[in-house]
């Protein structure tokens, strides 16, 4: 056992951190989540990422995206992401892809992952993901953040959680935005959410404990209030 | 009838997290959500009783309306 990885025991066992180092995890979006869910899955030991994201670091991204910062303002989110993963895990294979995933590419771009990390910020690039995960068959780990609030749900193929999540009928599916829209963002929202979608990937990953399979936990830390969502089948 | 209204996110704004409404025969989520002056559009997930709802269905006695806003940031 590597000693990097001495403190994952005896919660993770050998055989789990030999497991996750033959895992293959796509993170798309290097924004808010994405900066967060690449620390957390490159420090746990999950062997490789792809890391996809088409924009650059701007000066709005600094009160909570882990990778923006004074060095990386105007560098390509997806190749920090890269530089990042070096830094705190050598041993972990990062591939930057400095696009945005939609249903016409990310078949390709994303297989060979064992999942999907939502880490996007439109409603339209999570209607993409989920056809995307439906074509490659691979579960998504869905986080979605607005100032106080925030929503983590485990898709598996099938599911369509989505269809609940952001409605069935066409009108609500072409909104862009959330409540973000209105609330921004702050700098714990993106961090707690993007730890509750790794503690998801990793039940995924090593087939174990409770998982938000057609359930939605819902955080409101205005009010302390944290709430798993019952979702039936459409 | 009596319908309990629960709202999450923005929508507890000014209205509460909780509400019990006494409505007549054959209200629906639409009557509920004006008398509240939530804009339909700020809705994205509409339960009752925990199981996916429309805006026209009928509510009866006792049933649990619950209301949430799309969350979209990433």
């Amino acid at each position: 056992m590597l000693q990097r990885y001495l403190r994952n025991m005896n919660t993770l066992s050998e055989s789990d951190m030999a497991l996750l180092s033959e895992k293959r995890v796509a993170v798309v979006g290097c924004g808010g989540l994405g900066g967060f869910l690449i620390e957390y899955l490159c420090r746990i030991g999950v062997g490789s990422l792809i890391a996809a994201d088409p924009d650059r670091f701007d000066e709005s991204n600094l009160n909570r995206q882990l990778l923006a910062d004074s060095a990386s303002l105007g560098c390509g989110k997806a190749e920090a992401a890269k530089k990042r993963a070096a830094l705190v895990n050598p041993g972990v294979s990062l591939t930057a892809l400095p696009l945005a995933i939609d249903v016409v590419n990310g078949p390709e771009l994303l297989k060979g992952a064992d999942l999907i990390m939502d880490a996007v910020d439109t409603i339209p690039a999570r209607l993409a993901l989920q056809e995307t995960a439906e074509l490659l068959k691979i579960p998504l780990i869905h986080g979605a953040v607005a100032g106080w609030y925030a929503q983590v749900s485990t898709i598996l193929p099938g599911d369509r959680t989505f269809d609940r999540i952001y409605g069935k009928n066409p009108e609500a599916r072409q909104r862009d935005r959330g409540i973000e829209k209105e609330l921004g963002n702050l700098s714990f929202g993106p961090a707690l959410t993007a730890a509750l979608q790794t503690a998801e990937a990793m039940k995924v990953l090593l087939n174990r404990g409770g998982r938000l399979r057609r359930k939605l936990l819902v955080a409101d830390l205005l009010e302390n209030d944290f709430e798993v969502v019952e979702l039936d089948r459409i | 009838m009596t319908i309990t209204v629960r709202l999450f996110a923005t929508l507890r704004e000014g209205r509460g997290k909780e509400l019990t409404l006494d409505v007549p025969e054959g209200t629906t989520p639409r009557n509920i959500v004006s008398r509240l002056a939530i804009p339909e559009d700020e809705i994205a997930i509409l339960l009752i009783n925990g199981r996916d709802g429309k805006m026209d269905d009928r509510l009866k006695d006792s049933d649990k309306l619950s209301l949430f806003p799309p969350v979209g940031g990433g």
